[in-house]
C-alpha cells in the first residue's frame, strides 16, 4: 500500500498533524511519501523524511491560495489504493475537498484511528460527543481519501533519513487557482501554543465579559499554562479564534486542563475530553463537564479564580 | 448579484440525537430546524444583496420534512429556496452531497457561493470546498470577515496560527465561520412572509443525477461497525464553602504542576 500525508508547512516548519500522520502511516507499513506545500527547506525535508516519508513531493504556490493547485497536482500523483491522509485544518481541509471532487472518490473526515486490513482501509469517528465509536470503510477502489483529528496519533521521529524530494511544478488550476493571499498575520499569544502545553487554562461565556476572561489569562500565567477558549467567547470576541478549543477549534491533550466557567457542550468536550486530568469550576452542578471531570468544583469561577490565583501567588 | 446561500435542515442539537439502528443513521424528525452555524452565511448573503441590489436564495439537500429549517432561513430575509427533496439521496456522503447542492446552483448561475464551514450534526467540513471545486471557483475559506467591492472579494481566512488575506474575482465560493456578521433576528413581517417564499424541491434526477451516483450505493462508503467509547468516569466533586480553590491546589500539587 502506498500512503501520501500532507504536510502544509507553517512558520518554516511541517504543521504538527503532518508529522503525527507520517508516524501513523510508517506504522501501518507500505511506502510513505509526504506532499510538502510551502517554501520548502532542507530542514523541513528532513524532518519528513525522519518522521517516515521515503519520498518528499515539494509544491511550492507562492502567494497562491494553495488548495486547487495542490489538488490538481496530487490527483496527478494518486491512484486505486492509495491512501491519502490529511489533518482537519483549513488549507488540508481545502485541498481533501478539492482532489476528493477531482478524483470523484469520497473522503471520509474527522478519523481518530486509521485501519488497514488487506486491501479495506477503514476509519474510525467518535461521534455523539465522543461516546460512540463508528467504523466505516471505502467500498471504492480509491485512491481513499482521509481526513484526520489532530493528536489522534502521537508523532515519533525514527532514524534520520534523508528523503528523495521530487519538486512539483503548479499545474493550471483553472478559475479555482485565482485566490491570491495577500498578507499573512500571526495572533498567536506569548507563552506556550496550546499544541504543546502541559498544562491549559481554558474559560467559556459564564465568566460574563472579555474583562473578566482576563482572569483564565492570569492563572495561566502563573502556571506557565497556554489560554484556551470556547466556540461562544470566540464569537463574542472575546479572543482569537486561533485561542479556540473544540470541534472546530483546536483538540488538546494536555497533562492538566483546567475549565473555568465551561458548561461542556459536545463541541467543547471531543476537543479537551482526552487531558490527563481534567478539573473544572462551574456553578451548575449538572454542567456536563463535572461528567469528564477528575476535580469538579462547584462554584462561582469569580470567586474561586481571584483565590486560586491568590494562593499561587503566596507559594 | 445573483448570490446562493447553502444551508442545511437538522435535528434541534438541544434534543439527544439518536442512531437509527438497522442504518445506523442518525434519525430525522420531520420538525428539523435550521443549523445556527448557517445564521452567519445567510446574514452575509443579506447585507451583500442589500448593499449591490441582489437576490439571495438558500440551497439545501436533506429531506424535506416540513421545511421548518427552511422557513426559519427565509424569515431572515432570503428571497427563495431550493431544497432537493429525495429520497434516493439518503445516506449521501459529503462528495455526493456537494455535487447535488453544485447542481443545483449551477441551474441558478450564482455570481457568489456562501457556506459555513462545517454543520453541526455531520462536521466533515469539506463540502463548500468541493462545491468550488466542482463549479471551478476559487474558494475564499474559512473567512472571518469578507468585504466586496465591485467584483473584488476580499477575506480574513482564519488560519492555525492567525489569519491571511486572501482576494480574488467573482464568481466565487466564501465559507463563513461563526461570528464573522451578527446575524439578524427575524422580524414578525419575516416570519409571516417566510410561509408565502417560493421553495423549489426538484429531485436527484431533475437535476441529472441518476440514482446509482447518489445515496449510500453512490458514496463509496459502508458502516462497518458502531461500539460504545469506553466511558471517562467523573472524579470528586466539591461544592465551594470558600475553601474549594485549596482542592485544585492540592491537585496541581499531585499531579507536580506546582
Amino acid at each position: 500500500m502506498r500512503y501520501f500525508v500532507f504536510a502544509e508547512e507553517t512558520d518554516g516548519k511541517p504543521s504538527s498533524i503532518a508529522l503525527e500522520m507520517l508516524t501513523k502511516a510508517r506504522s501501518l507499513g507500505g511506502e510513505v511519501a509526504a506532499f510538502a506545500v510551502g517554501a520548502g527547506s532542507a530542514s523541513l525535508f528532513a524532518a519528513l523524511g525522519a518522521h517516515g516519508a521515503s519520498t518528499v513531493h515539494h509544491l511550492d504556490p507562492g502567494d497562491a491560495l494553495p488548495a486547487a493547485a495542490a489538488a490538481a497536482a496530487l490527483a496527478g500523483l494518486v491512484g486505486p489504493g492509495d491512501v491519502v491522509l490529511f489533518g482537519l485544518t483549513q488549507t488540508d481541509r481545502d485541498v481533501a475537498g478539492r482532489l476528493a471532487a477531482r478524483a470523484g472518490v469520497p473522503v471520509l473526515s474527522n478519523a481518530v484511528d486509521v485501519k488497514v486490513a488487506g486491501t479495506t482501509v477503514s476509519v474510525v469517528n467518535e461521534i455523539l460527543g465522543g461516546t460512540t465509536l463508528v467504523e466505516t470503510a471505502f467500498t471504492g477502489p480509491g485512491p481513499h481519501l482521509i481526513v484526520v483529528r489532530p493528536k489522534s496519533f502521537t508523532a515519533e521521529a525514527g532514524p534520520a533519513a534523508i528523503p528523495r524530494v521530487d519538486a512539483v511544478a503548479p499545474p493550471p488550476a483553472g478559475r479555482s487557482g485565482l485566490a491570491r493571499i495577500t498578507a499573512r498575520h500571526t495572533e498567536e499569544s506569548q507563552g506556550p501554543s496550546l499544541a504543546d502545553a502541559a498544562v491549559i487554562v481554558s474559560g467559556g461565556r459564564g465568566l460574563g465579559s472579555a474583562e473578566k476572561f482576563a482572569l483564565v489569562g492570569e492563572l495561566a500565567g502563573l502556571l506557565g499554562a497556554a489560554v484556551g477558549a470556547t466556540r461562544a467567547v470566540v464569537d463574542s470576541g472575546w479572543v482569537p479564534y486561533s485561542m479556540q478549543v473544540g470541534q472546530t477549534g483546536k483538540t488538546v491533550k494536555p497533562t492538566v486542563y483546567i475549565a473555568c466557567a465551561i458548561s461542556g457542550a459536545m463541541q467543547h468536550l471531543v476537543g479537551m475530553k482526552d487531558s490527563a486530568t481534567i478539573i473544572a469550576i462551574n456553578k451548575d452542578e449538572e454542567a456536563p463537564i463535572f461528567g469528564i471531570a477528575d476535580l469538579g468544583i462547584v462554584g462561582d469561577v469569580h470567586q474561586v479564580l481571584p483565590k486560586l490565583i491568590a494562593a499561587l501567588k503566596a507559594r | 448579484m445573483k448570490i446562493a446561500v447553502c444551508v442545511k435542515q437538522i435535528p434541534d442539537p438541544a434534543t439527544p440525537y439518536a442512531l437509527d439502528p438497522a442504518s445506523h443513521f442518525v434519525v430525522r424528525p420531520a420538525e428539523q430546524v435550521l443549523d445556527d452555524t448557517d445564521r452567519y452565511g445567510i446574514e452575509l448573503g443579506l447585507q451583500l444583496a442589500e448593499a449591490t441590489g441582489g437576490t439571495v436564495t438558500l440551497f439545501s439537500m436533506s429531506p424535506a420534512g416540513n421545511l421548518q429549517g427552511i422557513r426559519q432561513a427565509l424569515a431572515m430575509g432570503a428571497d427563495k429556496a431550493v431544497v432537493v427533496n429525495d429520497p434516493s439521496l439518503r445516506g449521501s456522503g459529503a462528495l455526493v452531497t456537494a455535487r447535488v447542492l453544485a447542481a443545483a446552483i449551477a441551474r441558478e448561475q450564482a455570481d457568489l457561493v456562501i457556506t459555513g464551514t462545517e454543520s453541526t450534526d455531520g462536521y466533515a467540513g469539506v463540502v463548500p470546498q468541493m462545491i468550488a471545486e466542482l463549479l471551478d471557483l476559487p474558494a475564499l475559506t474559512f473567512a472571518r470577515k469578507v468585504t466586496l467591492d465591485g467584483t473584488s472579494l476580499k477575506v480574513e481566512r482564519q488560519t492555525t496560527g492567525g489569519f491571511d488575506v486572501v482576494e480574488t474575482a467573482l464568481p466565487a465560493l466564501v465559507s463563513v465561520t461563526s461570528g464573522a456578521v451578527e446575524p439578524r433576528y427575524p422580524t414578525f413581517k419575516g416570519i409571516m412572509q417566510a410561509k408565502q417564499k417560493p421553495v423549489d424541491q426538484p429531485t436527484a434526477a431533475d437535476l441529472g443525477l441518476d440514482s446509482a451516483s447518489v445515496g449510500i450505493v453512490g458514496s463509496g462508503q459502508a458502516i462497518t461497525g458502531v461500539h460504545p467509547a469506553p466511558e471517562r468516569s467523573g472524579g470528586v466533586k466539591v461544592r465551594d464553602e470558600g475553601e474549594a480553590h485549596l482542592e485544585i491546589v492540592k491537585l496541581l500539587e499531585r499531579v507536580k504542576v506546582i
